[in-house]
């Protein structure tokens, strides 16, 4: 039960073809957007309930459901805005890039459509700023839209109107977290924000908000045109639909591949990217959705269903579907130690445990990789890792704290091996 | 965090940059970004000048251009805005450089998913050719800088060089793209991988096949 051509949303993924409307109208976008939103604004948001969807930015929030948030009467002091968060950092995660440079009109159409479901006045899309040549596509597709009348006012002729803008980050991780992105478009820092109030009650510029994924937007034009039940035919209970998959590291051909949710991890590996590098006894280890979640073992992955239930219940999650394959070359320690890291990097210095804690946890994870450690230091950093976990304004802490939770999991052997080599050798 | 400073506000500095203006090109697009904010929301646009700002900079300078605090300044007047929020901004976001950088800003991926492709070589490659993470070059060619994650990862290792990217790549073809664009030429940028397109499985296409050749229009098939 593969996913077959007909079935995958974005059929352009590889950008074989121009991602120019006319090229895109060909391929199906635009095609009687009008029909799509005089159904209402309820009938839309019920049938993208229906459907299944969750959030494809990583957290798996119900789509149709967050977008009932929004308030159903707006007054012209306080619109409602649709931000697009398309400033995909996490390492790993490479979809959104492919969705914004090959099909860009499927994310405006979606833009129009998710923005009328909620009565939004206007989306703003935050592209990161390292995407530099893809965010020069993405003003030139939403130019292209407000040229054919497709956006702006009297949008596809539904009488509604709606402005599409294209705002861009600078380079900081941190912008992806939804409050931050909206003070971020305020022309500030981009720091998150406490919640509450969410950003469906004060977001951008004070004014009911709604904060979706690139790709949670793109499929939903074609959710209404196939309809609720084509989606929710694939895919596990509770974890509906198709899926864009980014497999990095060492497999043969690391690629971006649309797949059906609760795909088995084999299946999606040796279909799709000609298996593990030098074969399957060769896996060491994989990182499922994106560096903020733990790594599940060589053993435990293999015959998983790669959704959001199926990797939680081994202690892991869906993320954003990136999933990054490391073999038994890897310094696995190094790897990890790596993204401790990024994590200090990008930590916004808002929040003291994160701000110290992430700069704490990489100094310790540098001495274990090269054994320089007492034992007894495997479980003060596992302490530090849960003093920053949970006691932050955002996840960010969260997300540094548990791949190196994941690491003293599954292979505290390997920490507590280097460092007794390492006291053999100073012995010696 | 990352460690940044701003340069030192000296006289040299006022001088050289205390008359900064936009030209006509980037006050258009000044203008323009900030029509996209609801009116007097127009600080929001203050990341999109900042950007101007270092591009016109770097234009002057025939670098990858800098943001010296005489054009913060311009900046913070321009929005009618503290120039302390602006300082702010420039110096949270990883993007605008704070200190001078060379003609070609050379951005290795250094995080996991680039790593396990191979990042190592191509550090190893620029530092074979005097270029040190941090620093620019004695000729004003080459800044070298160690990025974070910039989304490239199933096309991984990948540099980004000025407005491009360079992806799949191997350390001698770095060393190769590097002999060009020293030599003033432009190489293509995207995979170099031979026979890939972008981020399909390379040489063997696993779904989509029918995209090759034409546009193919799959609701027929529904």
């Amino acid at each position: 039960m593969a996913l077959a051509d007909k079935d995958r949303i974005f059929t352009n993924v590889y950008g074989y073809q121009p991602w120019n409307l006319a090229a895109a109208r060909a391929r199906g976008d635009w095609d009687n957007t009008r029909d799509i939103l005089a159904k209402g604004r309820d009938a839309i948001i019920q049938e993208i309930k229906d459907s299944g969807l969750r959030g494809r930015g990583g957290a798996g929030f119900p789509t149709g459901m967050k977008w009932s948030f929004m308030p159903k009467e707006y007054t012209p002091e306080r619109p409602g805005f649709l931000v697009i968060n398309a400033d995909e950092s996490e390492p790993g995660s490479c979809k959104d890039r492919e969705i914004i440079r090959h099909d860009p009109h499927k994310l405006i159409e979606g833009a129009l459509v998710a923005g009328f479901a909620m009565g939004a006045r206007a989306a703003y899309i935050y592209i990161r700023g390292e995407y530099i040549r893809e965010a020069e596509t993405l003003f030139a597709a939403v130019q292209e839209a407000y040229d054919a009348g497709l956006i702006g006012k009297n949008a596809c002729q539904s009488g509604y109107d709606f402005d599409v803008y294209v705002h861009r980050g600078a380079g900081a991780y941190i912008c992806g977290e939804e409050t931050a992105m909206i003070e971020s478009i305020e022309g500030k820092k981009g720091q998150p924000r406490l919640k509450p109030p969410f950003p469906a009650g004060a977001g951008l510029y004070g004014c009911p908000t709604t904060v979706n994924n690139v790709e949670s937007i793109a499929v939903s034009p074609t959710i209404m045109r196939r309809g609720a039940g084509w989606f929710s035919s694939f895919g596990r209970e509770n974890n509906k639909g198709t899926k864009l998959f980014q497999i990095s590291g060492h497999v043969n051909r690391p690629c971006v591949v649309e797949e059906e949710m609760s795909i088995p991890f084999s299946e999606l590996i040796e279909k799709h990217c000609g298996g593990i590098r030098d074969g399957r006894d060769n896996l060491l280890a994989v990182i499922p959705g994106g560096s903020s979640v733990p790594l599940v073992p060589a053993d435990q992955i293999w015959d998983a269903p790669m959704d959001f239930d199926g990797l939680r219940a081994l202690g892991s999650g869906l993320g954003t579907a990136a999933v990054i394959v490391m073999d038994k070359s890897t310094d696995i320690v190094r790897a990890i130690s790596r993204l401790s890291y990024f994590y200090k990097h990008e930590s916004c210095g808002q929040c003291t445990p994160c701000r110290e804690g992430t700069g704490w946890m990489w100094r310790i994870m540098e001495r274990l990789r090269e054994g320089q450690a007492d034992l007894s230091e495997i479980d003060i950093l596992w302490d530090v890792t849960k003093q920053v976990e949970g006691h932050t304004i955002c996840a960010l802490g969260d997300a540094a704290a548990w791949p190196i939770q994941g690491l003293i999991r599954h292979f505290r052997p390997e920490l507590e091996r280097r460092i007794a080599d390492n006291m053999r050798e100073a012995a010696e | 965090m990352a460690d940044r400073h701003l340069a030192a506000d000296t006289p040299e500095l006022r001088a050289r940059w205390g008359n900064f203006t936009f030209n006509a090109a980037w006050d258009a697009k000044a203008r323009a970004a900030i029509a996209s904010y609801p009116t007097g929301r127009q600080r929001s646009a203050v990341m999109a000048l900042l950007d101007y700002a270092q591009r016109q900079v770097g234009e002057e300078t025939a670098t990858q251009g800098w943001l010296p605090l005489p054009v913060m300044e311009y900046v913070a007047q321009y929005l009618d805005m503290p120039v302390i929020r602006v300082v702010e901004v420039a110096t949270f976001y990883f993007m605008y450089n704070l200190v001078p950088v060379g003609r070609f800003h050379v951005q290795v991926c250094g995080t996991t998913p680039c790593m396990l492709r191979g990042s190592d070589d191509l550090f190893a490659a620029c530092k074979a050719r005097g270029m040190h993470k941090g620093h620019t070059t004695d000729d004003g060619l080459w800044t070298l800088t160690e990025v974070e994650c910039i989304g490239n990862c199933a096309s991984a290792p990948v540099v980004q060089i000025n407005d491009d990217n360079y992806e799949d790549l191997t350390a001698p073809q770095l060393d190769h793209i590097l002999d060009e664009l020293a030599a003033g030429r432009q190489p293509k940028p995207g995979t170099q991988e031979p026979g890939r397109h972008t981020v399909e499985p390379a040489g063997a296409l696993s779904s989509l096949t029918a995209m090759t050749t034409e546009n193919h229009d799959y609701r027929g098939e529904w």
